[in-house]
C-alpha cells in the first residue's frame, strides 16, 4: 500500500517535472468569467478555439487557466488574484465585474476583455480609440443602428418599441439607454418593461400589450434566457418580437441580424494572439463584433402578424421556421 | 501550490468578511435574530461608498456615509420586527430584497466603476510596500480597530444589556431593559459593520456592483461557524476572534480550492466545497459540546 503511494507521487513528481520542462516555451493563458451562461461560455470556446487555430495548442505551446467566480464577486476577486500570482502572460477576463477585479488586481500584466459592453463607463480603458495602460478587449455593444434599420424594414410603421430588461444588469442598462437615444433620433419612442429575474419576463412583456406596435430584445441575460415568454406574447397580441440575438431567432422571434457570442470570443482570441506576440493592449483599440448575420423566421413572423417580402428571405443567412 | 499574491488576496478578502462576521455573530449570536438583511446592506454600503467617492468625497467620509446607510438597514428590519410584529427572519428578507430597488436608485446604474478614482487605499500605495500587501496591511488595521471598539462596547453596560435581550428577553424586561431598543440598535450595528464591509470591498475591487450582495450571509455564516469550531468561543474576545479566524480560513480555503486541480476539482465545484467544509466545521469530531448544542438547537 505504501509502495504503491510512493509509486504514485514519484510519478506524479516526473510529471510535473516534465511540466516544468515544458514551462519555458510554453505561453499561459488565464480566463475569468463572472459567471457560466450559454454566451459566456460560448465566449471562452471561441477563444480556446481561435488560440488553437493560431497554433497555440492547449498541452503543446500554451497552458490555458480557467475559473468561473459562479456570479460571487468575492470569489471574482480571489480568482484575480490568484491569476495575477500566476504571473501568465495574458489574462482574459469575461463581462464587466470579472474584468474590473482584474484591473484592480493586475498592475503591468497584459489583460483582454470580452462581452463588457460600456468598457469607458466602467473605467477599464481611457477611451475607446486608444486604451492606454495594459487592458485592451472586445465590447459586446449592440449595432443598435442597423438593427432599428432592419426592424423599420419589416414593420415600416411601428412607432413605439417595447423592450423587457433587468435593471440590476449593467451591460442592459446602458443598452436600453443608447437605445433610446436612437430611436428618439427617428422620432420613435422605447416603452420598458422592467424584470428582474426569468419569473418576471412574462409579465414584463405583458405589460408591453397595447403600448408597442413591436419588440426588440437586447442581449440581457435574464430576458434572454425566459425569452420564450416574451415570443408567447407576442404571438398572442400580434407584436412582432426582434431580438439582438441570432439564437432567440430559433426560440420564435421574427428576426434578428445578430453575433454569436463564439464569434465575440473568436475576436477575443485573436488578440490575445496578436498580445503573445509582442503587441502591447494599450496601444490596441478596443474592437467590436465585425461579422453580422441576419437570421428570420417567417413561421413566427406570420404568428405575429407580419409577413416578410421574398428579399428579405434571400438575403438571409439562415432561414429557421419554428413550430409553435 | 499558492502565490504570493493570492495568499494575501485571500487573507485581504477574510478581513473584509471578518468585519461581516462580526456583524452576524451580533444578530444571529448575541441577539439570537436570524438576520439576512446583510446580502442587501453589503452592496448597500458599497453603493453608498462608490456614488459618494464619485463625487469627490473623501473615502473615509464615504466609508462612514456606508456604514450609517447600513445601520439604517439594519434598523429598519429590527423595527418591523419590533414594532409591527413580523417574524425577525421575514422581516429581514422584505428589507433584503426591497435594498436591491434602493441600491440601483442610490447608483443610477447597477455598476459603478472605480478604477480611477483615489480611495481609502490610494495614500498607502506611496508607503513602499507591495502593491499586493497594501490592502491587508489597511484593512487589518480596520479589522482590528473595529474588534476592539466591538468587545469594549460588549463589556458596557448597553452592551450587557444586548447580551441579556439576546440570552432571555422576558429576564431582560423584568431587570428594566428596554428590549427593543436592544434589538433595533443591535441589529443596525451588526448591518453598519456589514456596511462598511461592502464599502471596502468596492473600493479595492475597483467597482460597486449591484449583485455583489450574493451569498454575504452565507459566507459570513460560514465563517463564524468555522471560526468558532477552531476558537472555541468561551468569552466575547475569544468570539470575536474566532469571526476573523474563520473569514481568513474560509478564504484560504476557497484560494485552496481554485489550486486543486491535481484533486481534479473545478471552479464550479466551489459551491459544494462550501457546504461540506461549514458540514465539517459543524460535525468534526473534537468540537465542544456547546458549540454543536448551539448550532442545532433551532432544529429541536
Amino acid at each position: 500500500m505504501a509502495k504503491q503511494t510512493l509509486r504514485t507521487m514519484f510519478g506524479a513528481m516526473l510529471l510535473a517535472a516534465v511540466g516544468l520542462a515544458q514551462a519555458a516555451d510554453q505561453k499561459t493563458v488565464a480566463i475569468t468569467q463572472i459567471v457560466e451562461h450559454p454566451a459566456l461560455d460560448a465566449v471562452y470556446q471561441g477563444v480556446r478555439d481561435e488560440l488553437a487555430e493560431r497554433g497555440y495548442k492547449e498541452g503543446e505551446n500554451l497552458k490555458i487557466m480557467h475559473e468561473s467566480a459562479q456570479g460571487n464577486s468575492a470569489i471574482a476577486s480571489q480568482i484575480a488574484r490568484k491569476f495575477v500570482g500566476e504571473n501568465p502572460d495574458v489574462i482574459v477576463a469575461i463581462a464587466t465585474p470579472s474584468a474590473q477585479t482584474v484591473a484592480a488586481a493586475a498592475r503591468n500584466l497584459p489583460v483582454v476583455f470580452s462581452a463588457v459592453t460600456d468598457p469607458v463607463a466602467a473605467k477599464l480603458v481611457a477611451s475607446l480609440e486608444a486604451p492606454g495602460g495594459n487592458i485592451s478587449g472586445v465590447t459586446d455593444m449592440l449595432p443598435l443602428d442597423r438593427h432599428i434599420d432592419l426592424l423599420q424594414r419589416l414593420v415600416p410603421d411601428a412607432k413605439r418599441i417595447g423592450t423587457v430588461y433587468n435593471p440590476g444588469e449593467a451591460n442592459s442598462v446602458a443598452l436600453v439607454e443608447l437605445l433610446e437615444q436612437s430611436l428618439a433620433k427617428r422620432g420613435m419612442e422605447l416603452v420598458r418593461g422592467a424584470a428582474t429575474k426569468t419569473s418576471e419576463v412574462l409579465g414584463a412583456a405583458r405589460s408591453l400589450v397595447g403600448k408597442a406596435d413591436a419588440i426588440y430584445l437586447t442581449t440581457d441575460n435574464t430576458v434572454i434566457s425566459a425569452a420564450e415568454a416574451v415570443v408567447s406574447v407576442g404571438e398572442r397580441a400580434k407584436i412582432p418580437v426582434f431580438a439582438a440575438d441570432t439564437a432567440t431567432v430559433s426560440r420564435g422571434a421574427v428576426a434578428a441580424l445578430g453575433f454569436d457570442y463564439y464569434d465575440l470570443g473568436r475576436q477575443t482570441g485573436a488578440m490575445v494572439a496578436r498580445i503573445l506576440e509582442g503587441a502591447n493592449p494599450g496601444d490596441m483599440p478596443v474592437e467590436s463584433i465585425d461579422t453580422l448575420d441576419l437570421f428570420v423566421n417567417p413561421a413566427a413572423a406570420e404568428r405575429m402578424g407580419i409577413s416578410l417580402s421574398e428579399d428579405v428571405i434571400s438575403e438571409a443567412e439562415e432561414v429557421v421556421n419554428s413550430d409553435k | 501550490m499558492l502565490s504570493e499574491i493570492a495568499l494575501y488576496g485571500a487573507i485581504e478578502t477574510g478581513l473584509i468578511y471578518g468585519l461581516v462576521a462580526f456583524g452576524i455573530y451580533l444578530s444571529f449570536r448575541v441577539l439570537d435574530f436570524p438576520d439576512l438583511t446583510v446580502d442587501g446592506s453589503f452592496p448597500l454600503g458599497a453603493a453608498v461608498a462608490a456614488v459618494l467617492i464619485i463625487e469627490g468625497v473623501n473615502p473615509w467620509l464615504a466609508t462612514g456615509a456606508a456604514i450609517l446607510a447600513g445601520m439604517a438597514a439594519g434598523a429598519v428590519t429590527a423595527l418591523l420586527n419590533v414594532k409591527l410584529n413580523i417574524l425577525n427572519l421575514l422581516a429581514s428578507i422584505l428589507t433584503m430584497i426591497a435594498l436591491y430597488s434602493v441600491n440601483l436608485r442610490i447608483m443610477g446604474r447597477p455598476n459603478v466603476a472605480l478604477l480611477t478614482e483615489d480611495t481609502v487605499l490610494t495614500p498607502w500605495y506611496s508607503l513602499g510596500l507591495e502593491f499586493h500587501q497594501v490592502p491587508v496591511v489597511l484593512f487589518a488595521i480596520v479589522t482590528v480597530v473595529s474588534l476592539l471598539l466591538l468587545w469594549r462596547f460588549m463589556k458596557s453596560e448597553t452592551g450587557l444589556a444586548m447580551r441579556a435581550t439576546g440570552a432571555n428577553a422576558r429576564m431582560a424586561r423584568a431587570q428594566g431593559i428596554a428590549t427593543g431598543a436592544m434589538i433595533v440598535l443591535g441589529v443596525a450595528l451588526s448591518n453598519g459593520l456589514v456596511g462598511m464591509a461592502g464599502a471596502l470591498f468596492a473600493q479595492s475591487q475597483g467597482a460597486a456592483d449591484v449583485t455583489m450582495g450574493v451569498g454575504v450571509i452565507v459566507i459570513g455564516l460560514a465563517s463564524l461557524i468555522g471560526g468558532e469550531a477552531v476558537l472555541t468561543p468561551s468569552t466575547v474576545l475569544r468570539a470575536l476572534i474566532a469571526c476573523v479566524i474563520g473569514a481568513i480560513i474560509y478564504r484560504l480555503a476557497i484560494a485552496f480550492a481554485l489550486n486543486a486541480d491535481f484533486l481534479g476539482l473545478q471552479a464550479q465545484d466551489l459551491n459544494l466545497i462550501t457546504a461540506v467544509l461549514v458540514t465539517l466545521a459543524i460535525v468534526l469530531p473534537g468540537v465542544r459540546n456547546s458549540v454543536r448544542a448551539r448550532l442545532t438547537r433551532n432544529s429541536n
